[in-house]
C-alpha cells in the first residue's frame, strides 16, 4: 500500500539458498516497496514474511544480522572517505573490518587510489561502488538490492554479477530490482514481475 | 556499536565544523541583542538574564535539530542505521548523545561568558552553567522526536519549532527558575532537582518516541 | 462481529450522518436552556457583578479543551496501535474542535479579566497553561497538515499526541510552580466565590451542551475527512485500473 493505494496482492513465494530473484516491473509497480517490506522498513498491510521459519517481526533486530539492503540512495557520506564510509558503516553494524580488508574490497570494486578521498569528490557511479563494496566485506545471507546497477559501467556490472554468483554459491539469496538482465552462471534464477 | 554511532557523528560534525560555529554564534548574537533592545540598565538586565539565555539556548537548538536526521536521510545512511542489528532506540540515543556534544555542549560552555554581559555574579554564572548542563540534554532528547516526525517534510524547520518549543516549557521554567532563584538569593536546589527529574523522564520516553517517529517517517 | 463492521470508514459514513441530528438538536436546546438559566435565573454575584456570567462559557470551554486533547491522544493512539483508520480520522476531527474550545476559553478569559482584574491578559497559571495547550493543538494540526500521505499523517500525529499527553501534566505542574515563585505577578480571585445553586445548574447544562455539540461537530468533520480520503483512494484506483 502506498498511501491508500494497493500495489500488489496475492504474492506467495518461498526461496531456498542459492536463489537469485530478478524483480522487474514498470515504475510505480512496487518493486522498492516490496524490498523495503522484506527488510522491515515498511510494514506489509497484510501477510507476513518468514526467515528460516520465523516471522521477521518476531526476530527483532537479529534479523538484520542476516540482511544487507542497498537502496536507491547509495548511503555514502560525502564528508567521509571511501575507506571510512566502509569501515564505519560496518562498525555501526557490529562488524569490525580492518583497514586492510576494507581497502582490498575497495580495490576489487575498482577504487584503487581513491580510498582516502572524501566521497564528495567521487562520481555517482563511484559512490555506488563504495556502497557495493559493503557486500564484499559483509557476511549476510540475504541481499536486497534496489536498482544498484544504475550509473554503473559495464565493468562494474560484471563485478556485481560475479559478486552475486559467489554469494549464491555460498548459499546466499539475492533479490535484485533491476531492468537489466544479469545472466548468472550460478544458482537458480527466478523472475518476478510486478504489474500495476 | 553505540559508541561507533556517536563517533561517526562526531567525525561528521568535525568535518563540517562551521555548522557548530554558526549555532554558537547564533546563540551569542541573540543573547547580545537583548541589551540593545531593552537598554543598558544593569538591574533590569540582571533580572532578565536567566530567561534570555535559556530562551536563546532553546532557539539555537532549533537550528541544529533540523540537521539531526535530515543529512543522513538525504544520502540514505539513515535507512542503513535502521537496519543495524541493535534496538533502534539505541541508535537514536547515540545520535542524541552526539547532538548534545556537538550542538549543546558548546552553548553550555560559552553561556557563563555571555552571562557576564548581564552583570551576573560568579555564583549565578555557576548555577547558569549547571542548569544548562542538566537541561540541554532535555532539548536534544525531546528535539529528536520533533526531528524524526518532521523528516523530509516541506517547511520542516519552522514546523519543528511549533511542535517542540511548547514541550520545552518545563525545562525553560525549571532551568531559568534555578538561575533566578540564585539572583534573588534563594537556593536553586529545588529547581535543579525538578530539572534533573524532567531530564530523566525525557530520557525514558524520548528515544522510544523518536524511534517510532523515524520508522513512521521512513515508511 | 456486527460492531466491527462499522469500524470501516465507508460503513461508518452513513451511520455518522444519522447520528448527527441526535446530538446537534439536544446541543442547541441545552445551549438555549443553559444560557437562559445563566443569564436570567442565576443571581448577580455580589463581588463581580454580572461580569462573572461569562464563566458559563469560559469554564466549559476550558474543560472541553483539556478533555478533548486527552481524547484526541487516545483515539490517535488506538488508531496507530491497531491500524484503525477510523480512529485516527476521529483524532484529526477532534483536534480542530479542541483547539477552538481552547481558544474560546482564552478569549472569554480575557473578556472576564478586563472588568475583574483590570487587564486583558494576566500570566495566571491557568491561562498560561491553557495558552500552551493551544500551542500543542497547533503543533498537532500543523504536523498533520504538512504530511501528504494520510497513513504517515495519522501515525506521526499519534506519536506527537502521546508525547504531548505525557508532557501535559508536567507542563501544568511547571507552570503552577513558576506562578507560585513569581507571587508578585499573580492576581488571585477575590476570595472564594460562593456558587449558588442556579449557577451550578447553568454551568452543568452548558457543559453538557458543549459535549453534545462536540460530538455532533466532530461527526460532521469526520464525514468530511472520510469523503476526502476515500475519494482520493478511489480516484487512484481508477487511474490504476
Amino acid at each position: 500500500m502506498r498511501g491508500d493505494r494497493r500495489l500488489f496482492r496475492g504474492l506467495d513465494l518461498s526461496l531456498s539458498p542459492g536463489t537469485y530473484v530478478q524483480l522487474t516491473g514498470p515504475n510505480g509497480s512496487g518493486k522498492t516497496s516490496l524490498l523495503r517490506i522484506l527488510c522491515r522498513l515498511l510494514e506489509p498491510a497484510e501477510g507476513e514474511i518468514r526467515w528460516e521459519g520465523a516471522n521477521i517481526r518476531s526476530l527483532g533486530e537479529d534479523y538484520f544480522t542476516a540482511v544487507t539492503y542497498l537502496g536507491h540512495r547509495p548511503g555514502v557520506k560525502d564528508e567521509l572517505s571511501a575507506l571510512e564510509n566502509l569501515t564505519i558503516a560496518n562498525a555501526v553494524n557490529g562488524v569490525e573490518v580492518d583497514t586492510e580488508n576494507a581497502s582490498g574490497a575497495l580495490q576489487t570494486m575498482g577504487l584503487a587510489g581513491r580510498e582516502r578521498l572524501p566521497a564528495r569528490f567521487l562520481s555517482e557511479g563511484q559512490r555506488r561502488r563504495v556502497a557495493l563494496a559493503r557486500l564484499l566485506v559483509s557476511n549476510t545471507r540475504l541481499w536486497l538490492l534496489d536498482e544498484v546497477l544504475t550509473s554503473l559501467d559495464k565493468r562494474a556490472v560484471g563485478l556485481v554479477r560475479s559478486l552475486i554468483e559467489e554469494h549464491l554459491n555460498r548459499g546466499g539469496i539475492a533479490i535484485v530490482a533491476t531492468h537489466q538482465e544479469l545472466e548468472l552462471s550460478a544458482g537458480v534464477t527466478k523472475r518476478l514481475e510486478l504489474t500495476t | 556499536m553505540l559508541r561507533w554511532i556517536v563517533w561517526r557523528d562526531l567525525i561528521l560534525a568535525w568535518r563540517r565544523r562551521s555548522d557548530i560555529l554558526s549555532t554558537v554564534f547564533f546563540f551569542v548574537i541573540v543573547v547580545s541583542l537583548f541589551p540593545l533592545g531593552i537598554g543598558p540598565e544593569t538591574q533590569l538586565l540582571r533580572s532578565i538574564a536567566p530567561g534570555v539565555v535559556w530562551v536563546a539556548a532553546l532557539l539555537a537548538s532549533m537550528l541544529s535539530l533540523g540537521r539531526l536526521f535530515a543529512n543522513d536521510y538525504q544520502d540514505g545512511t539513515l535507512e542503513q542505521l535502521l537496519l543495524t542489528p541493535q534496538p533502534l532506540f539505541l541508535v537514536v540515543l547515540g545520535k542524541v548523545l552526539a547532538h548534545w556534544i556537538i550542538a549543546e555542549l558548546p552553548l553550555v560552555l560559552i553561556a557563563p561568558l555571555v552571562g557576564v554581559q548581564f552583570d551576573l555574579s560568579k555564583q549565578t554564572l555557576w548555577v547558569l552553567f549547571v542548569s544548562l548542563l542538566l537541561g540541554t540534554p532535555i532539548l536534544s532528547l525531546i528535539g529528536s522526536v520533533g526531528a524524526g516526525l518532521t523528516l523530509g517534510l516541506r517547511g520542516g524547520g519552522v514546523l519543528i519549532s511549533i511542535l517542540i518549543l511548547p514541550l520545552y516549557v518545563p525545562a525553560l521554567i525549571f532551568g531559568a527558575g534555578a538561575v533566578e532563584a540564585t539572583i534573588i538569593g534563594v537556593t536553586p536546589a529545588p529547581n535543579l532537582y525538578l530539572l534533573g527529574a524532567f531530564a530523566v523522564v525525557s530520557l525514558l520516553f524520548a528515544p522510544w518516541a523518536a524511534s517510532a517517529a523515524l520508522r513512521i517517517s521512513l515508511e | 462481529m456486527k460492531l466491527y463492521k462499522y469500524a470501516s470508514p465507508a460503513m461508518f459514513y452513513p451511520v455518522a450522518g444519522k447520528m448527527i441530528p441526535w446530538f446537534a438538536i439536544p446541543a442547541a436546546l441545552l445551549f438555549a436552556v443553559g444560557l437562559y438559566v445563566g443569564f436570567f435565573v442565576a443571581p448577580t454575584d455580589f463581588q463581580q457583578g454580572d461580569a462573572y456570567r461569562i464563566m458559563f462559557i469560559h469554564v466549559p470551554a476550558a474543560w472541553m479543551g483539556m478533555f478533548l486533547y486527552v481524547l484526541m491522544a487516545i483515539y490517535a493512539g488506538i488508531g496507530w496501535a491497531f491500524n484503525a483508520r477510523l480512529s485516527s480520522m476521529m483524532a484529526s476531527a477532534i483536534a480542530v474542535t479542541g483547539a477552538m474550545f481552547t481558544l474560546l476559553s482564552l478569549v472569554t478569559g480575557a473578556f472576564w479579566g478586563k472588568p475583574t482584574w483590570g487587564t486583558w491578559w494576566a500570566w495566571d497559571a491557568r491561562m498560561t497553561s491553557t495558552l500552551i495547550l493551544l500551542f500543542l493543538y497547533a503543533g498537532f494540526i500543523a504536523l498533520q497538515a504538512a504530511i501528504d500521505d494520510p497513513r504517515r499523517a495519522d501515525r506521526a500525529g499519534a506519536v506527537l499526541a502521546i508525547v504531548g499527553v505525557i508532557n501535559v501534566p508536567i507542563i501544568y505542574f511547571s507552570v503552577q510552580w513558576w506562578n507560585t515563585l513569581h507571587q508578585g505577578a499573580t492576581i488571585r480571585l477575590l476570595g472564594k466565590p460562593s456558587i449558588a445553586a442556579p449557577m451550578l445548574t447553568a454551568l452543568l447544562i452548558m457543559l453538557a451542551a458543549c459535549w453534545l455539540y462536540s460530538v455532533a461537530i466532530v461527526l460532521v468533520r469526520l464525514r468530511c475527512i472520510i469523503l476526502e480520503r476515500e475519494q482520493n483512494a478511489s480516484r487512484l484506483a481508477e487511474v490504476n485500473a
